[in-house]
Protein backbone atom coordinates (compact mmCIF):
# COMPACT_ATOMS: atom_id res chain seq x y z
CA UNK A 1 0.00 0.00 0.00
CA UNK A 2 1.86 3.19 -0.86
CA UNK A 3 2.76 5.42 1.59
CA UNK A 4 0.93 9.21 0.48
CA UNK A 5 1.07 12.56 2.18
CA UNK A 6 -2.23 11.70 4.17
CA UNK A 7 -0.50 8.60 5.58
CA UNK A 8 2.40 10.22 6.63
CA UNK A 9 0.16 13.54 8.50
CA UNK A 10 -1.42 10.61 10.16
CA UNK A 11 1.52 8.72 11.55
CA UNK A 12 3.06 11.91 12.49
CA UNK A 13 0.21 12.63 14.39
CA UNK A 14 0.13 9.15 15.73
CA UNK A 15 4.02 9.58 16.70
CA UNK A 16 3.12 12.95 18.70
CA UNK A 17 5.58 14.49 15.85
CA UNK A 18 4.62 18.08 14.73
CA UNK A 19 4.93 17.86 11.11
CA UNK A 20 4.54 20.74 8.34
CA UNK A 21 3.13 19.95 4.70
CA UNK A 22 6.59 20.38 3.27
CA UNK A 23 8.18 17.70 5.57
CA UNK A 24 5.02 15.13 4.70
CA UNK A 25 5.39 16.13 1.09
CA UNK A 26 9.37 15.34 1.09
CA UNK A 27 9.22 12.21 3.69
CA UNK A 28 6.03 10.37 1.65
CA UNK A 29 8.24 8.96 -1.34
CA UNK A 30 11.32 8.11 1.23
CA UNK A 31 8.62 5.78 3.32
CA UNK A 32 6.93 4.76 0.39
CA UNK A 33 10.02 3.66 -0.88
CA UNK A 34 11.29 1.96 1.88
CA UNK A 35 7.94 0.02 2.61
CA UNK A 36 8.58 -1.00 -0.87
CA UNK A 37 11.54 -2.54 -0.27
CA UNK A 38 10.20 -4.44 3.20
CA UNK A 39 6.78 -5.37 1.18
CA UNK A 40 9.81 -8.25 -0.25
CA UNK A 41 8.97 -10.06 3.49
CA UNK A 42 5.37 -11.10 2.02
CA UNK A 43 7.18 -13.86 -0.48
CA UNK A 44 8.36 -15.55 2.73
CA UNK A 45 6.00 -18.56 3.62
CA UNK A 46 5.49 -18.36 7.49
CA UNK A 47 2.39 -20.33 7.96
CA UNK A 48 4.05 -22.75 10.04
CA UNK A 49 6.24 -20.30 12.46
CA UNK A 50 5.77 -18.72 15.48
CA UNK A 51 6.55 -14.84 15.57
CA UNK A 52 10.15 -15.11 17.87
CA UNK A 53 9.52 -13.66 21.32
CA UNK A 54 13.20 -13.96 22.62
CA UNK A 55 16.33 -14.65 21.31
CA UNK A 56 17.91 -16.26 23.76
CA UNK A 57 15.33 -18.90 25.97
CA UNK A 58 14.92 -17.39 29.03
CA UNK A 59 12.38 -17.04 31.78
CA UNK A 60 11.12 -13.79 33.31
CA UNK A 61 11.94 -13.84 36.57
CA UNK A 62 9.52 -13.15 39.41
CA UNK A 63 10.95 -11.07 42.73
CA UNK A 64 9.06 -10.65 45.63
CA UNK A 65 6.82 -7.97 45.70
CA UNK A 66 8.32 -5.33 47.50
CA UNK A 67 9.85 -1.84 47.56
CA UNK A 68 13.43 -1.42 46.40
CA UNK A 69 13.91 1.70 45.62
CA UNK A 70 12.47 5.22 46.00
CA UNK A 71 12.46 8.34 48.63
CA UNK A 72 14.43 10.08 45.99
CA UNK A 73 11.74 12.65 44.45
CA UNK A 74 14.00 15.55 43.89
CA UNK A 75 16.74 13.21 41.82
CA UNK A 76 13.84 12.45 39.83
CA UNK A 77 12.94 15.96 38.97
CA UNK A 78 16.39 17.12 39.22
CA UNK A 79 15.89 17.18 35.04
CA UNK A 80 12.53 17.97 34.65
CA UNK A 81 11.83 21.53 32.43
CA UNK A 82 9.58 22.74 34.79
CA UNK A 83 9.32 21.14 38.41
CA UNK A 84 7.05 22.57 40.84
CA UNK A 85 6.11 21.74 44.24
CA UNK A 86 7.98 18.53 43.87
CA UNK A 87 5.60 17.48 40.80
CA UNK A 88 6.33 17.42 37.05
CA UNK A 89 4.49 20.72 35.33
CA UNK A 90 2.66 20.95 32.44
CA UNK A 91 0.25 23.16 30.52
CA UNK A 92 -3.12 23.30 31.71
CA UNK A 93 -4.72 20.01 30.56
CA UNK A 94 -8.18 20.42 31.87
CA UNK A 95 -10.22 24.06 30.93
CA UNK B 1 60.45 6.25 26.23
CA UNK B 2 57.80 4.25 24.63
CA UNK B 3 54.63 6.84 24.01
CA UNK B 4 52.43 5.57 26.54
CA UNK B 5 48.78 5.94 24.19
CA UNK B 6 50.77 3.33 21.74
CA UNK B 7 49.66 0.52 24.75
CA UNK B 8 46.53 -1.61 24.95
CA UNK B 9 44.17 -2.58 27.90
CA UNK B 10 46.49 -5.49 28.58
CA UNK B 11 49.83 -3.64 28.47
CA UNK B 12 48.31 -0.70 30.35
CA UNK B 13 47.12 -3.19 33.32
CA UNK B 14 50.48 -5.43 33.42
CA UNK B 15 52.59 -2.13 33.35
CA UNK B 16 51.09 -0.29 35.96
CA UNK B 17 51.04 -3.30 38.11
CA UNK B 18 54.72 -4.40 37.40
CA UNK B 19 55.50 -0.57 38.39
CA UNK B 20 56.94 -0.17 34.65
CA UNK B 21 55.00 3.41 34.49
CA UNK B 22 52.77 4.96 37.27
CA UNK B 23 49.08 4.99 36.19
CA UNK B 24 48.55 8.52 36.44
CA UNK B 25 51.05 9.02 33.12
CA UNK B 26 49.09 7.10 31.18
CA UNK B 27 46.00 8.81 31.92
CA UNK B 28 48.14 12.32 31.46
CA UNK B 29 49.55 10.54 28.48
CA UNK B 30 45.70 9.85 26.49
CA UNK B 31 43.98 13.42 28.07
CA UNK B 32 46.59 14.85 26.39
CA UNK B 33 45.91 13.12 22.98
CA UNK B 34 41.76 13.50 23.62
CA UNK B 35 42.70 17.61 24.18
CA UNK B 36 44.70 17.82 20.83
CA UNK B 37 42.01 15.45 18.76
CA UNK B 38 39.15 18.06 18.56
CA UNK B 39 39.44 17.96 14.72
CA UNK B 40 37.82 14.17 15.11
CA UNK B 41 34.78 15.59 17.22
CA UNK B 42 35.08 12.24 18.64
CA UNK B 43 34.42 13.43 21.99
CA UNK B 44 31.02 15.59 23.30
CA UNK B 45 32.25 15.47 26.80
CA UNK B 46 35.55 15.24 28.48
CA UNK B 47 36.37 14.10 31.87
CA UNK B 48 39.96 14.18 32.66
CA UNK B 49 39.04 14.53 36.40
CA UNK B 50 37.62 11.06 35.87
CA UNK B 51 40.49 9.14 34.57
CA UNK B 52 42.94 10.87 37.06
CA UNK B 53 41.15 10.01 39.89
CA UNK B 54 41.12 6.54 38.97
CA UNK B 55 44.90 6.44 37.98
CA UNK B 56 45.63 8.37 40.73
CA UNK B 57 43.37 5.31 43.16
CA UNK B 58 45.66 2.63 41.28
CA UNK B 59 48.60 4.14 42.40
CA UNK B 60 47.91 4.63 45.56
CA UNK B 61 46.24 1.29 45.77
CA UNK B 62 49.66 -0.02 44.50
CA UNK B 63 51.94 1.90 46.99
CA UNK B 64 50.16 -0.07 49.48
CA UNK B 65 50.67 -2.76 48.00
CA UNK B 66 47.32 -4.32 47.52
CA UNK B 67 46.33 -6.29 45.10
CA UNK B 68 45.14 -4.47 42.38
CA UNK B 69 41.68 -4.55 40.62
CA UNK B 70 41.03 -5.59 37.09
CA UNK B 71 41.30 -2.43 35.26
CA UNK B 72 43.34 -0.43 37.71
CA UNK B 73 44.97 2.43 35.80
CA UNK B 74 43.20 1.54 32.69
CA UNK B 75 41.44 4.74 31.01
CA UNK B 76 38.63 4.57 28.51
CA UNK B 77 36.26 5.86 26.78
CA UNK B 78 32.48 5.75 27.82
CA UNK B 79 30.19 5.67 24.25
CA UNK B 80 27.53 8.46 24.92
CA UNK B 81 24.63 6.16 25.23
CA UNK B 82 25.63 4.73 28.43
CA UNK B 83 24.34 7.24 31.37
CA UNK B 84 26.63 8.37 33.66
CA UNK B 85 25.97 9.38 37.20
CA UNK B 86 26.19 13.37 36.99
CA UNK B 87 28.00 13.52 33.88
CA UNK B 88 25.67 14.78 30.83
CA UNK B 89 24.29 11.69 28.62
CA UNK B 90 22.48 13.06 25.42
CA UNK B 91 22.74 9.68 23.11
CA UNK B 92 24.01 12.82 20.60
CA UNK B 93 20.01 14.28 20.52
CA UNK B 94 19.21 17.59 20.91
CA UNK B 95 15.82 16.19 23.00
CA UNK B 96 18.13 14.98 25.58
CA UNK B 97 20.82 17.97 25.74
CA UNK B 98 21.62 18.87 29.12
CA UNK B 99 20.57 15.92 30.85
CA UNK B 100 22.36 14.74 33.23
CA UNK B 101 21.69 11.00 34.74
CA UNK B 102 21.54 11.04 38.38
CA UNK B 103 22.27 7.26 38.35
CA UNK B 104 24.96 4.94 36.50
CA UNK B 105 24.43 2.24 33.86
CA UNK B 106 25.03 -1.07 34.91
CA UNK B 107 27.93 -2.14 32.57
CA UNK B 108 29.63 1.38 33.12
CA UNK B 109 29.53 1.03 37.02
CA UNK B 110 31.14 -2.59 36.47
CA UNK B 111 33.68 -0.61 34.45
CA UNK B 112 34.51 2.14 37.09
CA UNK B 113 34.17 -0.86 39.51
CA UNK B 114 37.04 -3.03 37.80
CA UNK B 115 39.25 0.27 38.20
CA UNK B 116 39.02 1.86 34.95
CA UNK B 117 39.07 5.66 34.43
CA UNK B 118 36.56 7.75 32.06
CA UNK B 119 38.18 10.15 29.43
CA UNK B 120 34.73 11.46 28.17
CA UNK B 121 31.81 10.57 26.76
CA UNK B 122 31.99 9.45 22.95
CA UNK B 123 29.43 10.58 19.95
CA UNK B 124 27.77 8.36 18.21
CA UNK B 125 24.73 8.32 15.67
CA UNK B 126 21.94 10.10 17.26
CA UNK B 127 19.95 7.18 19.22
CA UNK B 128 22.63 4.91 18.23
CA UNK B 129 20.20 5.09 14.84
CA UNK B 130 23.07 5.09 11.70
CA UNK B 131 26.02 3.70 10.35
CA UNK B 132 28.42 6.41 9.19
CA UNK B 133 28.05 8.76 12.46
CA UNK B 134 26.29 11.74 10.32
CA UNK B 135 22.77 11.22 12.61
CA UNK B 136 24.79 13.08 15.21
CA UNK B 137 23.07 16.67 16.69
CA UNK B 138 26.66 17.45 17.56
CA UNK B 139 28.26 16.93 14.20
CA UNK B 140 30.08 13.99 12.32
CA UNK B 141 32.74 11.94 13.67
CA UNK B 142 35.44 11.89 11.10
CA UNK B 143 37.68 9.58 10.90
CA UNK B 144 41.29 9.61 11.45
CA UNK B 145 41.85 7.46 8.10
CA UNK B 146 42.33 8.84 4.97
CA UNK B 147 42.36 7.16 1.39
CA UNK B 148 45.87 7.27 -0.09
CA UNK B 149 44.74 8.80 -3.80
CA UNK B 150 46.06 11.78 -2.33
CA UNK B 151 42.00 13.31 -2.15
CA UNK B 152 41.42 14.50 1.38
CA UNK B 153 37.69 13.39 1.80
CA UNK B 154 36.60 13.43 5.24
CA UNK B 155 35.41 9.58 5.83
CA UNK B 156 32.84 8.01 7.67
CA UNK B 157 34.19 6.07 11.23
CA UNK B 158 31.26 3.96 10.83
CA UNK B 159 28.21 3.76 12.94
CA UNK B 160 26.43 3.78 15.17
CA UNK B 161 29.48 3.58 17.75
CA UNK B 162 31.68 5.98 15.23
CA UNK B 163 32.97 8.16 18.64
CA UNK B 164 34.29 5.11 19.99
CA UNK B 165 36.08 3.50 16.25
CA UNK B 166 37.60 6.76 15.85
CA UNK B 167 38.96 7.04 19.64
CA UNK B 168 40.63 4.06 19.56
CA UNK B 169 42.08 4.01 16.26
CA UNK B 170 43.39 7.34 16.80
CA UNK B 171 44.85 6.52 20.04
CA UNK B 172 42.63 8.58 21.63
CA UNK B 173 41.87 5.71 24.33
CA UNK B 174 43.36 2.41 24.24
CA UNK B 175 39.61 0.69 24.83
CA UNK B 176 36.17 1.99 24.43
CA UNK B 177 32.46 0.61 25.21
CA UNK B 178 29.93 0.31 22.08
CA UNK B 179 26.68 -0.57 21.46
CA UNK B 180 25.41 -2.68 18.62
CA UNK B 181 21.97 -2.90 17.25
CA UNK B 182 22.82 -4.15 13.72
CA UNK B 183 26.05 -4.10 13.49
CA UNK B 184 26.83 -0.44 15.68
CA UNK B 185 30.00 -2.35 17.46
CA UNK B 186 31.45 -4.28 14.05
CA UNK B 187 30.86 -1.94 11.48
CA UNK B 188 32.54 0.88 12.71
CA UNK B 189 35.50 -1.42 14.31
CA UNK B 190 35.84 -2.38 10.83
CA UNK B 191 35.79 0.73 9.18
CA UNK B 192 38.72 1.88 11.27
CA UNK B 193 41.20 -1.13 12.06
CA UNK B 194 40.50 -2.02 15.34
CA UNK B 195 38.19 -5.27 16.89
CA UNK B 196 35.18 -5.28 18.43
CA UNK B 197 32.43 -7.93 19.90
CA UNK B 198 29.02 -7.75 20.59
CA UNK B 199 28.29 -10.45 23.15
CA UNK B 200 25.32 -13.18 23.15
CA UNK B 201 22.15 -11.17 23.67
CA UNK B 202 21.77 -10.64 27.34
CA UNK B 203 24.97 -11.01 28.58
CA UNK B 204 25.76 -7.14 29.27
CA UNK B 205 22.94 -5.39 31.14
CA UNK B 206 20.80 -2.91 29.19
CA UNK B 207 20.14 -1.18 32.61
CA UNK B 208 21.05 2.51 32.16
CA UNK B 209 21.51 2.45 28.40
CA UNK B 210 19.44 4.71 26.20
CA UNK B 211 17.40 2.02 24.89
CA UNK B 212 16.77 1.81 20.92
CA UNK B 213 15.38 -1.04 20.42
CA UNK B 214 15.24 -3.25 23.35
CA UNK B 215 15.29 -7.25 21.90
CA UNK B 216 18.49 -5.99 19.67
CA UNK B 217 20.51 -4.00 21.94
CA UNK B 218 23.63 -4.99 23.33
CA UNK B 219 26.93 -3.92 24.94
CA UNK B 220 30.62 -4.45 23.92
CA UNK B 221 33.28 -3.80 24.11
CA UNK B 222 35.76 -1.91 20.91
CA UNK B 223 39.89 -2.13 21.73
CA UNK B 224 42.81 -2.88 19.69
CA UNK B 225 43.26 -6.32 19.71
CA UNK B 226 41.64 -9.28 20.74
CA UNK B 227 42.68 -9.94 24.25
CA UNK B 228 42.00 -6.19 25.13
CA UNK B 229 38.45 -7.54 23.80
CA UNK B 230 38.26 -9.97 26.36
CA UNK B 231 39.59 -8.77 28.87
CA UNK B 232 36.97 -5.48 28.61
CA UNK B 233 34.35 -7.67 27.93
CA UNK B 234 34.40 -9.67 31.29
CA UNK B 235 34.34 -6.62 33.41
CA UNK B 236 31.20 -5.76 31.27
CA UNK B 237 29.21 -8.73 31.47
CA UNK B 238 27.54 -10.50 34.16
CA UNK B 239 24.05 -11.09 35.66
CA UNK B 240 21.71 -7.71 36.61
CA UNK B 241 18.55 -8.17 38.06
CA UNK B 242 17.68 -4.59 37.19
CA UNK B 243 17.62 -5.89 32.99
CA UNK B 244 14.53 -8.48 32.68
CA UNK B 245 16.52 -9.81 30.03
CA UNK B 246 19.42 -10.25 31.39
CA UNK B 247 21.19 -13.83 31.27
CA UNK B 248 21.78 -15.23 34.81
CA UNK B 249 24.93 -17.00 33.97
CA UNK B 250 28.66 -16.64 35.26
CA UNK B 251 30.40 -14.42 33.18
CA UNK B 252 33.68 -16.84 31.95
CA UNK B 253 36.99 -16.14 32.28
CA UNK B 254 37.67 -14.98 28.33
CA UNK B 255 41.33 -13.52 29.14
CA UNK B 256 42.45 -16.79 30.49
CA UNK B 257 40.66 -19.30 27.81
CA UNK B 258 42.22 -17.54 25.00
CA UNK B 259 43.84 -20.20 22.64
CA UNK B 260 45.27 -19.04 18.89
CA UNK B 261 44.73 -23.15 17.87
CA UNK B 262 41.56 -23.86 15.69
CA UNK B 263 42.67 -27.32 15.60
CA UNK B 264 39.08 -29.50 15.77
CA UNK B 265 37.15 -26.70 14.96
CA UNK B 266 34.39 -26.28 11.73
CA UNK B 267 34.26 -23.00 10.57
CA UNK B 268 31.29 -22.32 8.15
CA UNK B 269 31.86 -19.82 5.26
CA UNK B 270 27.94 -19.08 4.02
CA UNK B 271 27.21 -19.45 0.45
CA UNK B 272 24.25 -16.03 0.60
CA UNK B 273 26.99 -13.55 2.08
CA UNK B 274 28.47 -13.56 -1.50
CA UNK B 275 26.73 -9.91 -2.37
CA UNK B 276 25.89 -8.54 -6.19
CA UNK B 277 28.51 -5.69 -6.09
CA UNK B 278 30.44 -6.69 -3.38
CA UNK B 279 34.18 -5.24 -3.78
CA UNK B 280 36.78 -7.77 -5.17
CA UNK B 281 38.99 -6.95 -2.60
CA UNK B 282 36.25 -7.77 -0.15
CA UNK B 283 36.29 -11.01 -1.44
CA UNK B 284 39.63 -11.72 -1.72
CA UNK B 285 40.22 -11.07 2.29
CA UNK B 286 37.31 -13.10 3.28
CA UNK B 287 39.02 -16.19 0.69
CA UNK B 288 42.52 -15.15 3.09
CA UNK B 289 40.77 -15.31 6.48
CA UNK B 290 39.48 -18.96 5.13
CA UNK B 291 43.19 -19.95 4.11
CA UNK B 292 44.31 -18.35 7.93
CA UNK B 293 41.25 -19.90 9.33
CA UNK B 294 42.78 -23.19 7.50
CA UNK B 295 46.23 -22.95 8.60
CA UNK B 296 44.96 -22.64 12.00
CA UNK B 297 43.85 -26.10 12.24
CA UNK B 298 39.99 -24.92 11.06
CA UNK B 299 38.21 -27.66 8.85
CA UNK B 300 36.28 -25.30 6.39
CA UNK B 301 32.52 -26.29 5.39
CA UNK B 302 30.21 -24.15 3.59
CA UNK B 303 26.89 -24.08 4.47
CA UNK B 304 23.45 -21.58 3.99
CA UNK B 305 21.88 -19.33 5.87
CA UNK B 306 18.65 -19.29 3.06
CA UNK B 307 16.80 -16.51 4.73
CA UNK B 308 20.08 -13.71 4.90
CA UNK B 309 18.47 -11.38 2.21
CA UNK B 310 15.26 -10.89 4.13
CA UNK B 311 17.22 -10.47 7.26
CA UNK B 312 17.50 -6.15 6.60
CA UNK B 313 13.75 -6.02 5.82
CA UNK B 314 12.41 -7.53 9.08
CA UNK B 315 15.13 -5.82 10.69
CA UNK B 316 14.16 -2.48 9.49
CA UNK B 317 10.54 -3.52 10.57
CA UNK B 318 11.51 -4.27 14.04
CA UNK B 319 13.91 -2.05 15.34
CA UNK B 320 12.02 0.71 14.12
CA UNK B 321 8.92 -0.68 15.95
CA UNK B 322 10.99 -0.85 19.45
CA UNK B 323 12.22 2.13 18.68
CA UNK B 324 8.68 4.03 18.34
CA UNK B 325 8.00 2.84 21.63
CA UNK B 326 10.85 3.45 23.62
CA UNK B 327 10.92 7.25 22.13
CA UNK B 328 7.65 7.29 23.07
CA UNK B 329 9.39 8.92 26.30
CA UNK B 330 10.54 11.68 25.01
CA UNK B 331 7.70 14.24 25.94
CA UNK B 332 9.10 17.28 27.34
CA UNK B 333 7.73 16.14 30.47
CA UNK B 334 10.30 14.07 33.08
CA UNK B 335 13.73 15.32 31.18
CA UNK B 336 15.35 16.88 28.41
CA UNK B 337 14.04 19.76 25.61
CA UNK B 338 10.65 21.35 26.32
CA UNK B 339 9.06 23.21 23.58
CA UNK B 340 6.00 25.04 24.20
CA UNK B 341 4.96 27.13 22.23
CA UNK B 342 2.94 30.53 22.97
CA UNK B 343 -0.38 29.04 24.42
CA UNK B 344 -0.10 25.67 23.21
CA UNK B 345 -1.69 22.47 25.64
CA UNK B 346 0.13 19.56 26.78
CA UNK B 347 -0.55 17.62 22.92
CA UNK B 348 0.94 20.32 21.19
CA UNK B 349 3.56 20.42 23.70
CA UNK B 350 4.57 16.86 22.76
CA UNK B 351 4.76 17.52 19.27
CA UNK B 352 6.48 20.43 19.33
CA UNK B 353 9.31 19.07 21.57
CA UNK B 354 9.58 15.92 19.72
CA UNK B 355 9.54 17.85 16.22
CA UNK B 356 12.62 20.35 17.50
CA UNK B 357 14.55 17.59 19.70
CA UNK B 358 14.95 14.50 16.92
CA UNK B 359 17.33 14.46 14.44
CA UNK B 360 15.24 13.55 10.40
CA UNK B 361 17.18 9.82 11.00
CA UNK B 362 15.22 9.62 14.32
CA UNK B 363 11.90 11.09 12.91
CA UNK B 364 11.98 8.35 10.20
CA UNK B 365 12.18 5.36 12.17
CA UNK B 366 9.95 6.33 14.66
CA UNK B 367 7.39 6.81 11.62
CA UNK B 368 8.21 3.71 10.11
CA UNK B 369 8.01 1.70 13.36
CA UNK B 370 4.64 4.05 14.16
CA UNK B 371 3.19 2.91 10.69
CA UNK B 372 4.21 -0.62 11.09
CA UNK B 373 2.64 -1.06 14.61
CA UNK B 374 -0.45 0.68 13.48
CA UNK B 375 -4.34 -0.93 13.81
CA UNK B 376 -4.44 -2.52 10.23
CA UNK B 377 -0.94 -3.06 9.72
CA UNK B 378 0.33 -4.74 12.72
CA UNK B 379 0.18 -8.41 11.31
CA UNK B 380 1.32 -7.58 7.60
CA UNK B 381 4.52 -5.92 8.64
CA UNK B 382 5.75 -6.46 12.09
CA UNK B 383 4.00 -10.04 12.88
CA UNK B 384 5.36 -11.25 9.84
CA UNK B 385 8.80 -9.67 10.71
CA UNK B 386 8.88 -11.27 13.91
CA UNK B 387 8.34 -14.99 12.41
CA UNK B 388 10.97 -14.43 9.11
CA UNK B 389 12.71 -13.62 12.50
CA UNK B 390 12.37 -17.01 13.63
CA UNK B 391 13.43 -18.65 10.21
CA UNK B 392 16.53 -16.50 10.22
CA UNK B 393 17.74 -17.67 13.93
CA UNK B 394 16.41 -21.20 12.73
CA UNK B 395 19.14 -20.84 9.54
CA UNK B 396 21.73 -20.25 12.20
CA UNK B 397 20.91 -22.80 14.17
CA UNK B 398 20.49 -25.62 11.67
CA UNK B 399 23.93 -24.14 10.40
CA UNK B 400 25.78 -24.65 13.90
CA UNK B 401 24.75 -28.70 13.38
CA UNK B 402 27.42 -28.69 10.56
CA UNK B 403 30.14 -25.93 11.98
CA UNK B 404 31.22 -24.19 15.02
CA UNK B 405 31.63 -20.95 13.61
CA UNK B 406 31.08 -18.65 10.78
CA UNK B 407 33.52 -16.71 9.12
CA UNK B 408 32.39 -13.63 6.72
CA UNK B 409 33.28 -10.34 6.24
CA UNK B 410 32.21 -7.69 8.47
CA UNK B 411 30.73 -5.13 6.24
CA UNK B 412 30.09 -5.06 1.91
CA UNK B 413 32.54 -1.85 1.88
CA UNK B 414 35.46 0.07 3.23
CA UNK B 415 34.81 3.36 5.10
CA UNK B 416 32.30 5.55 2.25
CA UNK B 417 33.06 9.10 2.22
CA UNK B 418 30.62 11.50 4.30
CA UNK B 419 27.64 12.73 2.73
CA UNK B 420 28.59 9.97 0.15
CA UNK B 421 25.55 7.99 0.98
CA UNK B 422 23.22 9.89 3.62
CA UNK B 423 20.85 11.29 0.39
CA UNK B 424 19.50 7.32 -0.07
CA UNK B 425 18.48 6.05 3.75
CA UNK B 426 18.23 2.86 2.13
CA UNK B 427 21.86 2.36 0.75
CA UNK B 428 22.97 3.46 3.81
CA UNK B 429 21.05 -0.03 5.21
CA UNK B 430 22.14 -1.48 3.10
CA UNK B 431 25.72 -1.60 4.58
CA UNK B 432 24.52 -3.61 7.68
CA UNK B 433 23.97 -6.53 5.12
CA UNK B 434 26.17 -9.01 6.77
CA UNK B 435 25.87 -7.72 10.93
CA UNK B 436 22.23 -7.47 10.91
CA UNK B 437 21.00 -11.49 10.39
CA UNK B 438 23.22 -12.51 13.95
CA UNK B 439 21.70 -9.64 15.64
CA UNK B 440 18.34 -10.91 14.80
CA UNK B 441 19.31 -14.51 16.38
CA UNK B 442 21.23 -12.78 19.45
CA UNK B 443 24.54 -14.47 18.43
CA UNK B 444 28.09 -13.27 19.48
CA UNK B 445 29.64 -11.92 16.75
CA UNK B 446 33.10 -9.99 16.39
CA UNK B 447 34.82 -8.08 13.91
CA UNK B 448 38.99 -8.05 13.25
CA UNK B 449 40.58 -5.98 10.64
CA UNK B 450 41.81 -8.47 8.17
CA UNK B 451 43.95 -5.73 5.96
CA UNK B 452 44.15 -2.61 3.88
CA UNK B 453 42.53 -2.35 0.13
CA UNK B 454 43.81 -0.69 -2.60
CA UNK B 455 42.76 2.90 -0.97
CA UNK B 456 44.73 1.87 2.40
CA UNK B 457 41.72 1.78 4.29
CA UNK B 458 40.67 -1.17 6.72
CA UNK B 459 38.67 -4.13 6.25
CA UNK B 460 37.54 -6.04 8.93
CA UNK B 461 36.44 -10.01 8.87
CA UNK B 462 33.50 -10.95 11.00
CA UNK B 463 33.14 -14.23 13.34
CA UNK B 464 30.06 -15.23 14.56
CA UNK B 465 29.46 -17.91 17.24
CA UNK B 466 26.67 -20.16 18.26
CA UNK B 467 24.82 -18.74 21.84
CA UNK B 468 27.17 -18.10 24.46
CA UNK B 469 30.24 -19.10 22.77
CA UNK B 470 32.27 -16.06 23.06
CA UNK B 471 35.34 -18.12 23.67
CA UNK B 472 34.41 -19.43 20.48
CA UNK B 473 34.67 -16.33 18.97
CA UNK B 474 37.37 -14.81 20.78
CA UNK B 475 39.72 -17.71 19.84
CA UNK B 476 38.97 -17.47 16.38
CA UNK B 477 39.56 -13.85 16.38
CA UNK B 478 43.10 -14.48 17.60
CA UNK B 479 44.11 -16.77 15.56
CA UNK B 480 42.89 -14.59 12.76
CA UNK B 481 44.52 -11.61 14.25
CA UNK B 482 48.12 -13.65 14.50
CA UNK B 483 48.16 -14.50 10.69
CA UNK B 484 46.74 -11.23 9.66
CA UNK B 485 49.07 -9.27 11.38
CA UNK B 486 47.49 -6.23 10.85
CA UNK B 487 49.74 -2.83 12.19
CA UNK B 488 48.42 -0.24 10.00
CA UNK B 489 47.43 2.76 11.78
CA UNK B 490 46.53 6.21 10.68
CA UNK B 491 48.95 9.19 10.32
CA UNK B 492 47.76 12.01 12.69
CA UNK B 493 46.98 14.66 10.40
CA UNK B 494 44.18 16.11 13.37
Amino acid sequence: MPVDIATVKKIASLARIAITEDEAARIAPELDNLMGWVEQLSEVDTSSVEPMTAVIPNHLRLRDDVVTDGGVRDAVLSNAPQAEHGFFAVPKVIE
Amino acid sequence: MTDLTDLGIREIRDGVRDGAFRAREVADAFIGNVSRAKALNAFLVETPDHAIAAADAADTARDAGETLKPLAGVPIGMKDLFCTKGVATTAASHILEGFIPPYESTVSQKLWDAGAGMLGKLNLDQFAMGSSNETSYFGNVISPWKRNDGGNAPLAPGGSSGGSSTAVSARLCPGATGTDTGGSIRQPAAFTGISGIKPTYGRCSRWGVVAFASSLDQAGPMARDVRDCAILLENMAGFDAKDSTSLKLDVPKWEAGLSNSLAGKKIGIPREYRVEGMPEEIEALWQQGIAWARDAGAEIVEVSLPHTKYALPAYYIIAPAEASSNLARYDGVRYGLRDLPEGAGLQDMYAATRADGFGDEVKRRILIGTYVLSAGFYDAYYTQAQKVRTLIARDFEIAFTQCDLLLTPTAPSAAFALGEKNADPLAMYLNDVFTVPSSLAGLPAMSIPGGLDKQGLPLGLQIIGRPLDEQGVLNAGLAIEERAGFRARPEAWW
